[in-house]
C-alpha cells in the first residue's frame, strides 16, 4: 500500500468544545490547523447538551449547546480550519507523526504540534445483570435521544445524581420518556439543586442512599431490585424495592480518554478528583512530550464551558510555540482564560477540582 | 412521570420541545438477521436497530449472553456486528446505507 | 435542606432567599420570585433584567438579590434562567386568585384555555386550572412562559403544570 506523508502545523484531535475552541484560537493567530474526529458528526458532546448553559455572558451562558456548537463550527470554517470527520487517529509516533484511518485508507501526517482534546467516557457500574441489553451509560441515552432522536426504551431508572444524571433525566422527560426514579448511593444529591428541582417538580422521585442490588430480565432489562445503603456502603437488610423499567442509565462519573496520550509516551498521574489517569501537563497545557498539548475533559472531568477555555489556552500555547504569537500576548491571553476558569470554579463543586488541576499544572509535589 | 401525556406509537421522536420537528430524512431499508427494517440514511446503525426495538446486538462467545448498546460513542465495543460481511463493525458510530446487510454473530 | 436529599426546596427555605420578595411587595403587583439557593457560577438573570433589579456581581457564584422596588414583574427573567428557577407571581390578580407564570419546556405547548393540573415542587397535584397565557418569543429560545390562576393560598406552592390532554407524537 502506498503511504503518503503529509505535513501540517497543528493537528487537533477531537472536535468537541475543547478541540473546536483550540482550532479556532490557533487558526486565528495564523496557524494551519487540521481538526480530526472519528465521528461522522462534529461537536463531541456539545450538540447533545440541549439545555441552556450557565456561567456568564462570556461563557455563552443562556445559550444551548447545539447553538454554541454551530457558532464554533462557523468560526472554524471562517478561520479556514480543515475539519476531517470519520477520521480516526490510531497512533502517534516519534516526531509527532500521527497514523490516521479514513474509511479504507490509511495515511500518516507529521504535525509540528498536536492538541489532544479527546474527551471522556462513562464509568461502568458492576452489579448482577450489568451486561443486559438496556443497561447503558447516561451519555449513551443522551446521544440516542438528542442526536439520533430515538428513545432507547419507555421506562427509565437513572443511577447517579451528579449533573449528568440529573440533566439526562430531564432530557428524557423532554423526549417523552418516563423516568421512574433517580437513585444515588450517597446520602445527598451530588449535582446542582436547580437540576434536581426541575425533575422533582415533574414528579420524578429522587432517592438518596440507594443503589442497585440486581438487574433482571430475559435477554433484556425487565426490572431492578434496589436496596438502601448506609454511609459505609453496607446494604441495609429488608430495604429491597423492585422497580419495573426497561432501561437502566448509569451516571456514575466519567473518566478521561487518554489512550492517545499513553501511546504518544506522555507521563500520567492518577488523580481521583479529576476522574482518573490524567496526562501530566503544565500551565500551558503542554504534556511531558514536547509539542503535544491537552485540553478539555482529558485534562480532568469538568464541563463544556471549562473545556472551551482550556481549548483556547492550548490553542494559544501551540500558536506561541509555532512563533505565530509572542510570549507577552500569549501570557496575557492565557491569563484571561485562566481568570474565566477560576470564576467557574468558585462554587463548592469546583473547589476540589481546581485545587487538583493547579497542583498538576504548577508541578506541586504531593504533601507540599 | 410523563410530562406530555404522549402516546408514542414507536420509539422515534418526531416532535421535540427544543430540537423541533424531526428533519426530513431519506428512509431506506436495511436487513438485520434476514429481517427488513426501516432506517434513515446516515443515522448510526445502532440507532435504527434501537428504534426498531432490537436490543441484542451480539452474543458473547463463552456464555452466550446478549449484549446491546452501552456507550453509544464508539468506545466500548458492545455494539459490534457484522455489516456487509465485515465483522466487528461498531454500529453506534457507523452510518446506515440503503441495503446494508447486518448480522448478529455469535462470537 | 430537602434540596440536597430530595431535590426540592421547602416553602420555608424559599422564604429566606435573597431573590424572593416580601409579602408586602407581592401584594402590590406582579413580581419575580427567584428560587436560586446554591452558589453556582451563573448570572444571565442579572444581565437580562431591563430594570437592573437583579444583582449578583462578583464572584459569579453569589446568590441573586432582588431589588423588589425596581422589579416591574415583566417576566423576562423567567425565560432566561438556565436553571428554570425563576417564577413571576401576581398575588392579587383578583379577589380570589393569584396569577402564576412559570418556565415550560415540554412538547406540545398547551393552548390558551386548555385545562391543566397544577403541581407543587415535588410534582404533587395541588389543584386544577386553565392556561391563561403562553409566551413563546423567539428570544426566549424555546423556554415558554405559561400563565394560569390558582387560589391565593397556593401562590407560593404552584411550581409546574401538566396539561390534561393527551397527544400523539406524529
Amino acid at each position: 500500500m502506498k503511504r503518503t506523508m503529509k505535513k501540517t502545523q497543528l493537528v487537533v484531535v477531537g472536535s468537541g468544545p475543547a478541540g473546536l475552541s483550540a482550532a479556532v484560537k490557533a487558526a486565528g493567530y495564523g496557524v494551519e490547523v487540521m481538526l480530526v474526529d472519528e465521528h461522522a458528526r462534529p461537536g463531541g458532546q456539545l450538540f447533545k447538551q440541549i439545555h441552556k448553559f450557565f456561567g456568564s455572558h462570556t461563557h455563552y451562558a443562556g445559550m444551548r449547546g447545539p447553538d454554541i456548537g454551530r457558532l464554533l463550527l462557523k468560526q472554524a470554517e471562517t478561520h479556514g480550519v480543515s475539519i476531517n470527520l470519520e477520521t480516526t487517529v490510531w497512533g502517534i509516533f516519534q516526531d509527532r507523526v500521527l497514523g490516521l484511518v479514513r474509511g479504507d485508507r490509511t495515511e500518516r501526517i507529521q504535525a509540528d504540534k498536536i492538541i489532544l482534546a479527546t474527551g471522556a467516557m462513562e464509568n461502568a457500574l458492576r452489579f448482577p445483570g450489568w451486561t443486559l441489553p438496556g443497561v447503558m451509560g447516561a451519555g449513551a441515552v443522551q446521544t440516542m435521544v438528542n442526536l439520533n432522536r430515538v428513545l432507547p426504551g419507555k421506562r427509565f431508572l437513572m443511577v447517579g445524581s451528579g449533573n449528568v444524571g440529573l440533566i439526562v433525566s430531564y432530557h428524557l422527560l423532554q423526549a417523552g420518556g418516563h423516568v421512574v426514579k433517580l437513585v444515588e448511593a450517597l446520602p445527598r444529591i451530588s449535582g446542582w439543586g436547580v437540576h434536581a428541582s426541575k425533575l422533582a417538580r415533574c414528579g420524578v422521585p429522587i432517592e438518596v442512599s440507594k443503589t442497585i442490588k440486581r438487574v433482571c430480565g430475559r435477554g433484556r432489562v425487565e426490572y431492578v431490585d434496589l436496596i438502601s445503603v448506609d454511609e459505609a456502603w453496607n446494604e441495609i437488610p429488608g430495604t429491597e424495592q423492585r422497580v419495573e423499567v426497561d432501561v437502566v442509565c448509569i451516571a456514575v462519573g466519567l473518566n478521561p480518554l487518554s489512550e492517545l496520550a499513553w501511546i504518544a509516551g506522555c507521563g500520567h498521574k492518577f488523580v481521583p478528583e479529576l476522574g482518573g489517569w490524567i496526562p501530566r501537563h503544565d500551565e500551558s497545557l503542554q504534556t511531558m512530550v514536547p509539542g503535544i498539548y491537552v485540553a478539555g475533559d482529558v485534562t480532568g472531568i469538568d464541563e463544556a464551558s471549562t473545556a472551551m477555555e482550556e481549548g483556547r489556552i492550548a490553542g494559544i500555547s501551540a500558536a506561541e510555540a509555532l512563533g505565530c504569537l509572542d510570549k507577552r500576548i500569549a501570557d496575557a491571553e492565557r491569563g484571561k482564560a485562566y481568570a474565566q476558569l477560576a470564576e467557574f470554579h468558585q462554587s463548592p463543586w469546583g473547589v476540589a477540582l481546581a485545587a487538583a488541576q493547579r497542583k498538576m499544572r504548577t508541578g506541586e509535589q504531593d504533601g507540599a | 412521570m410523563e410530562m406530555t401525556n404522549q402516546i408514542k406509537k414507536d420509539l422515534r421522536i418526531k416532535n421535540h420541545p427544543i430540537l423541533g420537528k424531526a428533519p426530513e430524512g431519506t428512509w431506506v431499508e436495511i436487513e438485520v438477521d434476514g429481517k427488513k427494517i426501516p432506517a434513515i440514511e446516515g443515522e448510526p446503525i445502532a440507532a435504527a436497530l434501537t428504534a426498531a426495538g432490537i436490543r441484542t446486538l451480539r452474543i458473547t462467545k463463552k456464555f452466550a449472553e446478549p449484549r446491546g448498546v452501552t456507550c453509544a460513542i464508539g468506545r466500548c465495543t458492545d455494539c459490534i456486528m457484522e455489516v456487509d460481511g465485515r465483522p466487528n463493525v461498531r454500529t453506534c458510530v457507523t452510518s446506515v446505507k440503503a441495503g446494508m446487510i447486518i448480522r448478529t454473530r455469535k462470537e | 435542606m430537602a434540596l440536597e436529599t430530595k431535590g426540592f426546596l421547602s416553602e420555608t427555605d424559599v422564604a429566606k432567599l435573597p431573590g424572593v420578595p416580601s409579602r408586602n411587595r407581592m401584594e402590590r403587583s406582579a413580581c419575580a420570585v427567584i428560587e436560586c439557593a446554591q452558589a453556582i457560577p451563573c448570572n444571565p438573570c442579572e444581565t437580562a433584567c431591563p430594570e437592573q433589579a437583579i444583582s449578583i456581581g462578583t464572584p459569579l457564584t453569589r446568590l441573586p438579590v432582588l431589588d423588589e422596588d425596581a422589579c416591574t414583574g415583566c417576566g423576562i427573567c423567567v425565560a432566561v434562567c438556565p436553571g428554570l428557577a425563576i417564577f413571576n407571581i401576581e398575588l392579587n390578580y383578583d379577589d380570589r386568585n393569584s396569577r402564576i407564570s412559570l418556565p415550560y419546556e415540554f412538547y406540545p405547548l398547551p393552548a390558551v384555555g386548555e385545562s391543566i393540573r397544577v403541581l407543587g415542587r415535588k410534582g404533587e397535584e395541588i389543584c386544577s386550572s386553565r392556561i391563561l397565557k403562553v409566551r413563546n418569543a423567539k428570544k426566549f429560545d424555546h423556554t415558554a412562559v405559561v400563565s394560569f390562576l390558582v387560589p391565593k393560598h397556593l401562590a407560593m406552592a404552584a411550581r409546574n403544570i401538566r396539561p390534561d390532554g393527551k397527544y400523539e407524537d406524529e
